[in-house]
């Protein structure tokens, strides 16, 4: 394709909100970014990961070729040879094993386009539902939940709704850190009226406390006890809407029934009496509520109830598919929903018609003209791992995700795919902790580079339009589905566009949708047909669409649901507690989650400088009371580990974790840190309905991870760290950083022999050294023409100069004098003030800055603090924080006074 | 003036030390003896410091004269000069000098100094050889610079360097020979001495390191210089810089208590109580003396006592010294040589030609080094000389002042 010199509209490829980003290509790479003021999820608003895409866009480490396993190593190899290889492959497996024993395993990161082609493959031709996602680990219980209660997987509501709503109730969300600009949407309305209350359920204190009028620290895994209580509390306060209840809904009285036998919830969910009922009371009389939930909910061995118990108030009170109220599924993915639209899980069938029935099954495998069609569910993600492990699933084609990271019982993952025939891996990475087990490795195009359409929380479908060119010999993933399955002799796949598989999508959607028993909510009639203009052209629109081509904002206000008699299922939701509990072995309750400036696996958001300044490594955050316990310190090495695996972190005590408990990001992996994958100790216990691994949940243990020394290396090349017990990669400004940690001593050699990879390190290098052997203090410099090279830093203890100072000198050609005087001291001689860890990454100002700021100008608002230093005044996502400082410095003032 | 009542003090060593032990003596207790000073040299009292920019043409032999006869006569001293002491009498109290003059004393200060240390070589005592200890030296040293070319340093250590860039600004080829492997081995460690070998080297000097001198030659005079490697370097020259030892023989011959040198108290006396003793021949508990700032402590303590106040004590304090090479900044202060316990923090920056060391004793500043940028040497000093507890600066110590106070302040 030839590059665009104008902006082209498309959707953020990060979290479930799906913001419109307007992406102008630059002549040299990259491209700027903004955000897309026409898109109605966003309205040009974007979040701090969102506005850094640009810096996301290098080709580093791209997978740019096909790749073939041949002798150990992945050896470049041309598309037809791999692509013979997966078809052979899979081809034999199949006709040996049959086709269960042959899986895919996709992602919420790829294309409505890919995911339709990749369920259309193994559902209708392969002939088994082998297609599962790591949506499994993200949203699969608010799917179950949506199909029991409504019968059909759909959200109820939009976002507009969070902007007219008096009580927005977030349950199990950090949406200021995981939905930024959906939270923005909700402080700007707060803003306009403050009247409008916000509560938050979640075990931490998180940043999006720092909105609520109400936060409920509830125990974790409690919450359908507490939304039982809720329904029961509805029931004595007369809030119920009796007559929605009587037209549009069954099953209230055995939900109830369940409901009322629970007893003393505010002690089930160790919360105060009083403030369970504040909630309970203000959700009664306020009727414009928004219950959304997240990960929280989601990522539960009881995830399925606890959706239902959400949904249960909403149906109770009729306060459903009207504008400012309903419960409303954050979803996590940008296009976790377009793949339940095609259907690609394991126990789904295809455009919202289900696997379990017969007639179902007929109408898609006729529209398809398949020779076959599953006709069971499929391995839901930890089955299909340990089928892998087990030798009953033999082949595996992992697109667009990394399970070695991901998936609960990591290790399990890596012993499933070590063991495992065929592993054909589709990736936009060369390096990752998914590539060693890779047989195939099939080069993908990435964001900026594919072409297709997404769908948000809102039900909105958006197109991901292409700016850049596709680089090196990646390919679209649907584009290599096709290529397989044509190669298998599969008729229906000889798609030449994204635009074709569309419009076949669109039209699988209303496929006999007027059908007694076919009929579903889910469907894209106008949308069919289009032409190839009118498909890129495709304005954001909100699913099901009328005969005029108009989206939907909401359903069910007015019943309507999708089960055969249009009402929808109370669910009697029985308390469990969660499927591991601490015990004395492992007695702390491990929490993961994802943190404000990255995403995921940090293939993108690694990249970035700006992104790294917020939280620069993993870490283990605590209530300082178990540290203690523990024997651990803050700013010291912690061996977390589990009955199922262990990793390292830094310890944190971030002030949001009660007692008992413990977070860590679920971001770093084997390529940006030495041993902090928290998969690999996560419990493989999952939802009995929607099959979602209990990622909240799982009983650990924390120990000091003893160390003789730490340290940090900056330096403008990747180096090799042999010998170094522990380290992280954190991208900086023109350099990488390693955070590090060690049990052999560091002696001016080993500094040389760690920093000098390069050439430049040689007889004559211009080295600077600074050595306190006693203490055990070393610090290093290389500099090459004059210019610094790479810098190490090494004492007995995590206190050590701060990096902003040293990493800005790399931006010098060359240090002068007094830089060059005081560069192993770690700081200027006439410095300003440290100003400490990043807060708003935007502008890049400190926490110190900020304080200083506040105390200095008695400054009361974030408005006053962005008006002062601009913190907090592009995409907002750190005004928590900021509150939070204001807070605090407001809290110190008065605590001196 | 009264003299018949007047103890009678006799002053041996016409040097640094004697003379300002007097000069403290003289602002206390004006008058009060009858002072008698022989000194061995032909000069009045000079800075022995200042050979260096003497040799190299920096300074002249007057810019160095610290007392001119006029101010001996002003206070009444009996100078003999070119005449040194050869005998002294404990029990008559009686010295003799080299020409005969007899003269009784009260008080006796002995203020003979050092002489260099010549290398026990063959040919060693061929006209040519010479220390670096006085203006007579520094006079053959210039001589030889006019009349020949070569000269030989044999000595790496402060004095011989001054030497050798002395020798090498009057235009001679200079050859340093040094014994060990590195320059001022008891200042520098290996990377300092190979940062300072350089800087010397790009100045002209030929440094020969971890070699000995075998033998002089020479008929009637010297020719060469014979090196255990089989080298033998052509010399007009040869300058013995290889240490110094303590005037001693005269204290020794007088019976006196001496062991390196002569040991004195913290009075600065000796075991005779009428004779006292400081400078570079005394010995203070294992300690002796070639640097000048615990000289000018001794004499400050010494007069007090023969003063007939008996209020000071010597304590040994910290020194500082600076390498006299212009355009090199040598810093060295305290106790550079450490020991058990001790503990050092060390800089370097070869390419910027820049060394620190930093010795520590617990938290206590103990000794500095510093090459190449030596502006930070007297606030090292001075912490080093207060005793100051830098544990909470440790890890900026090295990094100056400035860094320090920021982070104090």
């Amino acid at each position: 394709m030839t590059i665009p010199i104008h902006a082209v509209r498309t959707t953020c490829p990060y979290c479930g909100v799906g913001c419109g980003v307007k992406a102008t290509a630059l002549p040299g790479g990259g491209a700027t970014i903004e955000g897309d003021p026409e898109h109605i999820a966003n309205r040009g608003r974007l979040c701090v990961k969102g506005s850094a895409l640009g810096e996301t866009l290098d080709l580093d480490g791209r997978l740019l070729h096909p790749a073939v396993r041949q002798n150990g190593v992945l050896a470049r190899a041309s598309w037809d040879a791999a692509l013979d290889t997966v078809t052979d492959g899979f081809a034999r497996i199949i006709a040996e094993h049959g086709p269960d024993a042959v899986a895919l395993y996709v992602s919420g990161q790829i294309l409505t386009e890919d995911y339709y082609v990749a369920n259309k493959f193994m559902k209708g031709y392969v002939g088994s539902a082998n297609i599962d996602t790591n949506s499994r680990l993200c949203m699969s219980s608010a799917v179950a939940g949506h199909k029991r209660a409504f019968g059909e997987d759909v959200v109820p509501g939009c976002y507009e709704d969070f902007e007219l709503a008096d009580v927005i109730v977030l349950v199990g969300s950090n949406a200021a850190w995981c939905h930024p600009t959906l939270f923005q949407r909700i402080v700007r309305a707060k803003e306009a009226r403050p009247d409008l209350q916000i509560v938050v359920l979640d075990p931490r204190r998180t940043a999006t406390c720092e909105l609520a009028d109400l936060h409920l620290a509830l125990k974790p895994g409690s919450d359908v006890a507490l939304f039982n209580g809720l329904l029961a509390h509805l029931a004595r306060s007369d809030a119920f809407d009796a007559d929605y209840v009587a037209a549009h809904t069954t099953g209230l009285e055995a939900a109830l029934d369940v409901a009322n036998a629970g007893d003393d919830v505010a002690h089930l969910c160790g919360l105060d009496p009083d403030d369970l009922h504040a909630f309970y009371d203000l959700f009664a009389r306020t009727e414009k509520v928004v219950t959304a939930f997240s990960m929280g909910v989601n990522q539960s061995s009881s995830g399925t109830d606890k959706v239902n118990a959400i949904i249960n108030c909403h149906l109770a009170t009729g306060r459903i598919g009207r504008p400012g109220m309903g419960p409303f599924s954050l979803t996590g993915q940008p296009n976790a929903m377009g793949g339940r639209e095609v259907g690609g899980l394991a126990n789904m069938l295809a455009a919202h018609l289900d696997l379990d029935n017969p007639g179902h099954r007929d109408a898609v495998r006729t529209f398809w003209e398949a020779p076959r069609i599953a006709d069971k569910p499929g391995l839901k993600a930890v089955d299909l791992f340990r089928a892998i492990e087990a030798g009953s699933v033999k082949a595996v084609w992992i697109m667009a995700t990394n399970p070695v990271v991901s998936m609960p019982d990591a290790d399990q993952v890596r012993r499933a795919l070590a063991a495992c025939e065929l592993v054909v891996v589709s990736d936009v990475m060369a390096s990752t902790d998914l590539a060693p087990y890779a047989h195939v490795a099939l080069p993908a195009l990435a964001w900026g580079e594919k072409d297709g359409t997404v769908t948000n929380s809102e039900r909105c479908i958006s197109r991901q339009r292409a700016f850049l060119p596709a680089p090196g010999e990646a390919r679209a993933d649907w584009r290599a589905l096709c290529d397989v399955a044509q190669r298998m002799g599969y008729a229906g796949f000889d798609f030449d566009s994204a635009h074709a598989i569309f419009d076949e999508h669109a039209r699988l959607s209303a496929w006999k949708n007027d059908d007694d028993g076919h009929r579903r909510a889910f469907r894209l009639d106008p949308l069919t047909g289009m032409s190839r203009a009118a498909y890129d052209a495709l304005q954001p629109v909100q699913w099901p669409l009328n005969a005029a081509g108009e989206g939907t904002a909401r359903l069910f206000g007015s019943g309507g649901f999708s089960y055969p008699d249009g009402k929808a299922r109370f669910i009697a939701t029985g308390v469990r507690a969660p499927a591991n509990v601490p015990c004395s072995e492992f007695p702390l309750v491990l929490n993961t989650g994802r943190l404000r400036d990255q995403w995921h696996t940090m293939t993108r958001t690694g990249k970035s400088p700006r992104l790294a300044g917020h939280a620069a490594e993993p870490f283990v955050d605590l209530h300082p009371h178990d540290a203690l316990l523990a024997g651990v310190r803050e700013g010291e090495l912690a061996r977390i580990s589990s009955r199922w695996g262990a990793m390292v972190a830094r310890v944190a005590h971030g002030g949001g974790i009660a007692r008992g408990a413990a977070f860590v990001p679920i971001h770093w992996n084997g390529q940006t840190a030495s041993d902090a994958r928290v998969g690999a100790l996560v419990n493989p216990a999952v939802d009995p309905v929607s099959g979602e691994p209990e990622f909240k949940h799982t009983p650990v243990r924390i120990e000091p991870f003893g160390v003789a020394w730490y340290g940090f290396i900056m330096s403008r090349h990747d180096l090799s760290l042999e010998g170094v017990a522990h380290w992280t990669r954190v991208r900086g400004s023109g350099f990488i950083r390693y955070e590090l940690a060690g049990r052999a001593p560091v002696t001016p050699d080993m500094a040389r022999a760690l920093l000098g990879g390069s050439e430049e390190a040689g007889e004559d290098a211009d080295w600077i050294e600074y050595q306190d052997q006693s203490a055990g203090m070393l610090r290093a410099a290389l500099l090459v023409d004059g210019r610094l090279e790479a810098c190490l830093f090494v004492a007995r203890t995590p206190d050590l100069p701060t990096r902003a100072w040293l990493g800005g000198l790399f931006a010098a050609p060359e240090l002068g004098p007094r830089e060059r005087a005081t560069l192993l001291a770690g700081r200027a001689v006439q410095a300003g003030p440290d100003p400490g860890p990043t807060v708003c990454s935007c502008f890049g100002v400190g926490r110190n800055t900020i304080c200083a700021a506040i105390r200095a100008g008695d400054l009361q608002t974030p408005g006053q603090v962005t008006a002062c230093l601009k913190a907090g005044g592009n995409c907002g996502s750190c005004i928590p924080e900021i509150k939070s400082l204001l807070h605090e410095v407001r809290f110190a003032a008065a605590a001196a006074a | 003036m009264n003299t018949t009542h007047r103890p009678a003090l006799v002053v041996v060593g016409n040097g640094m030390a004697g003379m300002r032990t007097v000069e403290e003596l003289l602002a206390l207790a004006p008058g009060m003896y009858d002072i008698t000073v022989f000194g061995a040299e032909p000069h009045v009292n000079y800075n022995r410091i200042m050979l260096s920019p003497v040799l190299a043409g920096d300074k002249t032999q007057d810019d160095i004269v610290l007392h001119p006869r006029a101010w001996y006569a002003e206070h009444g001293i009996t100078l003999h000069t070119g005449d040194p002491v050869v005998a002294i009498d404990r029990r008559r109290r009686i010295v003799r000098s080299q020409s005969g003059v007899e003269v009784a004393y009260d008080r006796l200060l002995l203020a003979t100094g050092s002489q260099p240390f010549i290398v026990p070589v063959p040919g060693a005592d061929l006209p040519g050889v010479v220390g670096f200890r006085d203006l007579d030296d520094v006079d053959t040293m210039l001589q030889a610079a006019r009349d020949g070319r070569h000269a030989v340093v044999i000595g790496g250590g402060l004095l011989g360097l001054e030497a050798a860039n002395g020798l090498l600004r009057r235009g001679m080829d200079v050859t340093v020979v040094h014994l060990t492997g590195s320059l001022l081995n008891q200042q520098l460690d290996g990377d300092a001495s190979l940062l300072l070998k350089g800087a010397l080297e790009r100045r002209g000097l030929r440094i020969l390191l971890g070699v000995q001198t075998e033998a002089i030659l020479g008929d009637g005079k010297v020719a060469s210089v014979r090196l255990s490697n089989g080298v033998t370097l052509p010399a007009d020259l040869v300058v013995m810089a290889a240490g110094v030892r303590p005037n001693v023989a005269l204290a020794r011959a007088a019976g006196l208590h001496v062991e390196r040198a002569i040991v004195v108290d913290d009075t600065l006396q000796s075991y005779d109580p009428r004779v006292y003793a400081v400078g570079e021949c005394v010995q203070h508990r294992r300690a002796t003396f070639g640097l000048v700032a615990p000289i000018w402590e001794q004499a400050r303590v010494c007069a007090a006592h023969l003063a007939g106040f008996g209020h000071r004590r010597y304590v040994q304090q910290a020194v500082a010294t600076k390498l006299k090479v212009t355009g090199i900044d040598l810093y060295s202060a305290g106790d550079i040589v450490g020991g058990p316990g001790t503990q050092d923090l060390v800089l370097r920056d070869r390419r910027s030609g820049m060394y620190k060391r930093l010795v520590l004793d617990g938290n206590r500043l103990t000794g500095a080094v510093l090459y190449g940028d030596v502006a930070d040497g007297p606030w090292y000093f001075d912490l080093i000389g207060r005793g100051v507890d830098i544990s909470a600066m440790r890890d900026r110590l090295l990094f100056g002042p400035a860094l320090c106070d920021e982070q104090a302040a």
